[in-house]
């Protein structure tokens, strides 16, 4: 088997592994009842999980994952939920601003040269100051759109429920796959993390990659939110801080290379599924503190940056080897 | 056969007395979850504990999920609890109002009662059973009604206000206000706010003694403990004594508000009650026997002068 694929199929034994335990000893884990929940509970983060994947595998971060979340709820609840707009209207200026707070990020990433670490760590705290200032009370929305989206749902025989939320996430996995492995974007986004000196070389637009990137982790950040908004009928200016972080670990702990050029979208979905299988667990377990799953959340990171660590490095010794070996010998 | 028959009889037995301890209404043999917004408080902290505390000597099973401020976690938790389908009733502290009406009525459909606690929630009545929360307006009067007593009805009071919008200030407010107003030498000469933050409650404080004649001022309202600490250190920093020069009367019940009472430097605090999980399992218990409830059941905290009364309740 190929080494790059080591990680994926850590994540996936990992998250088998864990499943069986829940449902070893909860029964409900092998009820659509769960599976329902986790699809549509982490649906919000895990559509934020993957347009963060695309911006690792580039080689760069995006901090303002949780604060663009947190904009768009308090913009679509102060829009529809105060001022009447139309739903669709609002979602899609909501959109378009966030695509475009994407690639002004990028672009700062990339003609300025600023460490993407800076950039959207500003964009962090840009995002985060505008919701506030938006408003600071948590809106109600009431709104016949939000009622039928909310009425959308799929229960299984076993009360298992099928939400908006939950086919959203799925489609945005599929959509996901198919723009990492099946477009020339997909393929210039491996490459610009592979190296980007190399990948210039090779004619890939490096900055046009650069700007879509990260114009593409706002939009899904911002489709995200409206997710969010969809199923909580409110918005308010408190929510997700700090959500990039668990998002980042999501997508290392789902086979991602942080320093880029390596991963897969379907890795950070096996991790959300992960993270949000040991959270179920905690909750039904009840006498745990929910804390713990910070702490796994701190194992799984380390062992898997570890094990990619690990790889990597016998790949270069590997690769020196058989350099030598093909070297010609010197006279 | 006679084993069948005696295993029969046990089996009699022990649903009787299951349910004859339903009927008293202890809650006994029932799961509930419980749905807390988190630890970011010493006051938090403590109504877990305490919450905790009730169910086990009630014998509750209690599922304990602390949402680490998150209403995300706490929707998620709620729902858990609903596919595993073991729990009897869900007891929710919200972390914010809005935003639970659906999984309000998954629990709803699903036959299991939710009793809210502590905070509000804005979705309609009918899809939970009852609300146990403090009853922030009696701890105004409380507080207000011993300032009367401890001055004879004459004074001039500065009220450190909580949070402008916040239920607790607001109701605090008006509580206090509205047993001072029935006596014509107490009056409120200073209202501002300290966001319920010690270090905003002694800057509102020196910038009020740098303006008013110490000797002008009684009593000092706080809405809560830490914004009278932080009165207590203006106030010993202007040279005056506090507790002496000017009464402290304050909100709460903090650990550190009875430092201060051994010093001498704050008279009086009004417990905000963390003792909510005992109503709350009486109210799931109540309402599985069919009662009907109360929308609100408050919960009145008492005022306390010293270390040693306080630990006389506890």
């Amino acid at each position: 088997m190929r080494s790059r694929y080591i990680p994926l199929l850590m994540t996936f034994v990992v998250f088998v592994a864990l499943y069986l335990i829940a449902y070893s000893r909860f029964s409900s884990f092998g009820s659509m009842r769960v599976v329902g929940n986790l699809l549509r509970d982490n649906a919000y983060w895990g559509i934020a999980a993957i347009g963060m994947t695309f911006v690792i595998i580039s080689g760069g971060i995006d901090l303002s994952v949780g604060s663009v979340i947190a904009f768009t709820g308090v913009f679509c609840a102060l829009m529809i939920g105060r001022n009447g707009w139309d739903p669709l209207a609002t979602f899609a200026v909501i959109l378009t601003i966030g695509t475009l707070f994407g690639a002004t990020m990028g672009f700062f990433i990339h003609y300025f040269k600023i460490p993407a670490f800076i950039v959207t760590l500003s964009g962090l705290f840009l995002a985060r100051g505008m919701a506030y200032v938006l408003s600071t009370d948590s809106i109600r929305i009431d709104h016949p759109f939000y009622k039928q989206i909310s009425d959308l749902v799929y229960v299984f025989p076993d009360r298992g429920r099928f939400t908006f939320a939950a086919g959203m996430f799925l489609l945005i996995l599929i959509v996901g796959i198919f723009l990492a492995h099946f477009t020339r974007f997909g393929r210039n986004v491996y490459a610009l993390g592979g190296n980007s000196d190399a990948a210039l070389l090779l004619g890939v637009p490096v900055g046009r990659t650069t700007i879509l990137v990260y114009a593409l982790s706002s939009f899904l950040t911002v489709l995200a939110g409206i997710v969010l908004s969809l199923s909580k009928q409110s918005g308010d200016s408190t929510i997700a801080v700090g959500l990039e972080l668990d998002v980042i670990a999501a997508v290392v702990i789902g086979g991602t290379l942080l320093t880029g050029g390596v991963g897969y979208v379907i890795g950070t979905f096996i991790a959300v599924m992960t993270l949000g299988t040991i959270q179920t667990y905690l909750t039904l377990d009840g006498s745990l503190t929910p804390w713990w799953i910070k702490i796994v959340i701190g194992i799984l990171l380390f062992s898997f940056v570890a094990l990619q660590k690990l790889l990597s490095s016998r790949k270069r010794v590997q690769s020196a080897k058989e350099q030598l070996a093909t070297a010609p010998l010197p006279s | 056969m006679r084993i069948a028959k005696l295993g029969l009889i046990v089996l009699v037995l022990l649903s009787f007395s299951v349910s004859f301890a339903n009927a008293q209404g202890t809650g006994e043999g029932l799961t509930i979850g419980f749905s807390q917004i988190g630890s970011e408080s010493a006051w938090r902290t403590s109504f877990t504990e305490a919450v905790l505390a009730e169910a086990k000597e009630r014998g509750i099973n209690l599922l304990f999920s602390d949402a680490q401020q998150s209403q995300e976690n706490q929707i998620a938790a709620i729902r858990a609890w609903l596919a595993q389908g073991d729990v009897d009733a869900i007891i929710l502290a919200p972390v914010i109002a809005t935003g639970w009406d659906d999984v309000l009525k998954e629990a709803a459909d699903a036959g299991v009662p939710v009793v809210i606690v502590d905070r509000n929630v804005d979705s309609d009545p009918s899809l939970f059973v009852t609300r146990v929360s403090s009853d922030f307006v009696h701890e105004g009067r409380l507080a207000a009604a011993w300032l009367v007593q401890a001055t004879s009805g004459d004074c001039k009071i500065v009220e450190l206000y909580g949070t402008v919008g916040s239920a607790a200030a607001e109701d605090r407010h008006k509580g206090f206000m509205e047993v001072i107003a029935l006596f014509s030498k107490m009056q409120v000469i200073h209202s501002e706010t300290g966001n319920f933050v010690r270090t905003e409650g002694k800057a509102v404080m020196q910038s009020i003694l740098s303006s008013e004649d110490p000797a002008n001022i009684c009593a000092v309202f706080a809405h809560n403990d830490d914004m009278a600490i932080g009165a207590v250190e203006a106030i010993k920093e202007a040279g005056l004594t506090p507790g002496k020069d000017i009464l402290i009367v304050s909100v709460d019940a903090i650990p550190d508000v009875f430092d201060a009472m051994d010093a001498g430097t704050i008279n009086a605090t009004v417990e905000l009650s963390p003792f909510m999980g005992g109503p709350a399992f009486d109210a799931v218990a109540a309402h599985l026997n069919g009662e009907k409830l109360p929308a609100w059941i408050p919960v009145a905290g008492k005022l306390y002068t010293s270390r040693a009364a306080y630990d006389a309740d506890h």
